[in-house]
């Protein structure tokens, strides 16, 4: 099974601080990690490997330091790495972005393509079936567990009151939920042949007969930004426990007085 | 000259220092209480290759170097001393004495198992009445027929709890002195071999260390390294390479006491103010880290130049013999900058004060170190 992990590199949040006057990340100093989600994703890929056989290939579009990452899931025991990285790409949002991996991952090839549900510095959970639709196959998000049948995938979906189990055949695509697969150390010898192995680069003169300069980068993405911020963290609530109806209503009436709500 | 890591030096400094801050630090002080060196660690620290790093692929290793060794050893040290010299003493002596001096038979039967991950490996030189002067070996190995008839008592044997593989040094011939002694690789499982009782110590408390007896130990003439009579050399060799080791865990005892005790000054107010705020307290961690980074640099000269082939056995022990004095004034200043709370129990650095005063006296001591430094000075 050719098995494609399409990882972003992200900010690690817990050192993350916002500037107070533009409510923006700040990047500098900030260590990039391998988003959560994906590096469960590679866990996952990785263990399908060592259950059926094939091959795991690991994809990061982003600036040439994204290297790093691809280094590490080739550490973690990857096969192959690449990188789609060029100059047109840049400023891309999710449909842009989705546009462009779909692309890179045509060429690649693939049975099944596994991404994270979402990023932690962007939170759209949008790429990955976004991917799939450019793709035109399908696609099952927020797997919590898979199993290979013949050459069907069975995942466990988790949603908000219950599970799904889902059988899809491949080619398809998987979202990762962390809870999919905890994933394991680098091992010290896959780093020494991390920086051995070769990573391939896609540039846009790689993809250019699959895109289209206007579906690309900015002038490709249709997302607007109108403002971003931070969410205000809210005060800490109070727990009415053991109230009959009656008391129940008087307590939130009052509440409601108190704040001249009603 | 360049002082920066590589890329790939970059990348498992990162693996041992998430290893390390993961697996490690959360049973650090447990294990020191109970003076119990825990086997799921033992397993993980050979299921990620850490324990092969400067070994050849060919044989299973992690194909690596003595720079990735060195900042292995001070990334693990940083938060448990203890497993810093488990790794140090089945890397640096007991698998480079296989590796520098076996056969390619010998290298593909003792060695890879060492350092593909399958099993530990320990170093019994040190005898009750043979330390520094390792020419007072007392353990004996006679000839006989294929095979050679061992027996004595080494003492402060490393990882000899739970080591399958034991590189035993034994004089073949009394008469010659250092040049008749000889190195062997004897099996946990062969008949005679006898490991005592944990030895209760002030520091590395949760490090396994024995006595190690062996009663009329059969080993088969295929297990002797080198000729007869090179034990001594094989031992001085592996002691070289293993300072380079002892001088980066204290570089990395040293780091993680500063490290906690920079936590430590950020938070404690006293006379209305966070005692960071003090010069005396910043003249005192400015003067600490310069300390610890010239240890570093120190370290990592002598790992590049082993690395390289060069003449690494005076850089060693100049390295190891200011890297373990470092550690002392060092820890002893954090927990001086910590004060009551730096001498609880509850808190690392009291911890890593202890582990640090065995890094002047193992693998050879300050004095000893002294005797290579200056034979190499030739100005006797």
């Amino acid at each position: 099974m050719k098995i494609v992990v399409c990882i972003k590199q992200v900010p690690d949040t817990n050192e993350v601080k916002l500037d107070p006057v533009t409510n923006t990340l700040i990047r500098e100093g900030v260590p990039s990690i391998i988003n959560h989600d994906d590096k469960s994703g590679i866990e996952a890929a990785l263990q399908l490997k060592e259950k059926v056989g094939g091959t795991v290939t690991v994809v990061c579009m982003g600036p040439p330091q994204a290297d790093v990452a691809l280094r590490e899931a080739l550490a973690m025991g990857c096969d192959e790495a690449v990188l789609v990285s060029a100059r047109e790409f840049g400023g891309s949002d999710t449909w842009a972005t989705a546009v462009i991996i779909a692309a890179a991952l045509n060429k690649i090839g693939y049975d099944l393509v596994i991404t994270g549900r979402q990023a932690i510095d962007g939170d759209t959970a949008q790429v990955g079936p976004q991917i799939a639709e450019n793709l035109q196959i399908p696609q099952v998000s927020y797997a919590e567990e898979i199993d290979v049948e013949g050459d069907s995938i069975i995942v466990k979906r988790q949603f908000e009151d219950r599970y799904h189990i889902i059988e899809v055949k491949t080619p398809c695509l998987l979202t990762a939920l962390q809870e999919l697969a905890a994933p394991r150390y680098m091992h010290a010898r896959g780093v020494v042949e991390a920086y051995e192995k070769e990573i391939k680069v896609f540039g846009y003169e790689d993809l250019k007969d699959s895109l289209k300069l206007e579906d690309i980068g900015l002038k490709g993405s249709p997302t607007n930004v109108f403002k971003s911020f931070t969410k205000q963290a809210k005060g800490v609530g109070t727990l009415h426990a053991d109230l009959s109806v009656d008391e129940a209503v008087k307590v939130i009436i009052d509440k409601m007085e108190e704040r001249h709500i009603i | 000259m360049d002082f920066k890591l590589s890329k790939t030096h970059l990348l498992q400094q990162e693996l041992f220092r998430r290893f390390a801050e993961t697996e490690i630090k959360p049973i650090a002080e447990e294990m020191d209480e109970s003076e119990v060196f825990d086997l799921e660690l033992v397993k993980k620290l050979l299921k990620y290759g850490l324990m092969g790093i400067p070994y050849s692929r060919d044989y299973g290793g992690v194909g690596g170097d003595y720079l990735g060794y060195a900042l292995c050893m001070e990334e693990i040290s940083k938060v448990d001393a203890s497993t810093g010299i488990t790794i140090s003493v089945h890397t640096s002596l007991a698998c480079s004495c296989i590796d520098g001096f076996g056969t390619e038979e010998q290298k593909q039967k003792f060695l890879r198992p060492l350092v593909d991950g399958s099993k530990v490996g320990c170093f019994g030189l040190t005898e009750p009445n043979a330390g520094t002067d390792a020419a007072g070996q007392q353990t004996k190995a006679v000839l006989d027929g294929d095979h050679y008839i061992i027996n004595g008592t080494k003492i402060f044997t490393t990882n000899s709890g739970f080591a399958d593989t034991f590189v035993v040094f034994a004089m073949t011939d009394k008469s010659l002195g250092t040049k008749g002694i000889s190195a062997f690789v004897i099996d946990r499982d062969m008949p005679g071999v006898k490991v005592g009782q944990q030895i209760k110590r002030m520091g590395i408390r949760a490090a396994s260390n024995c006595e190690v007896s062996y009663e009329n130990v059969k080993v088969p003439v295929a297990n002797r390294l080198g000729k007869e009579g090179a034990g001594f050399k094989i031992a001085m060799k592996a002691l070289d390479g293993g300072r380079i080791g002892i001088a980066a865990q204290s570089v990395g005892i040293a780091q993680g006491a500063l490290n906690e005790a920079i936590k430590y000054v950020k938070e404690r107010k006293q006379f209305g103010k966070r005692i960071s705020s003090f010069q005396n307290t910043q003249f005192k961690v400015a003067e600490l880290q310069t300390m610890i980074d010239a240890a570093r640099l120190m370290t990592w000269r002598a790992a590049v130049t082993k690395d390289e082939g060069g003449n690494y056995g005076p850089e060693a022990a100049m390295a190891k013999l200011f890297a373990s004095e470092m550690v002392n004034d060092v820890t002893r200043a954090c927990v001086q900058l910590m004060g009551g709370y730096g001498y609880c129990r509850e808190y690392p650095v009291e911890r890593m004060m202890r582990d640090a005063k065995i890094t002047e006296i193992y693998e050879g001591t300050s004095e000893a170190m002294k005797m290579v430094i200056a034979g190499s000075m030739k100005i006797s």
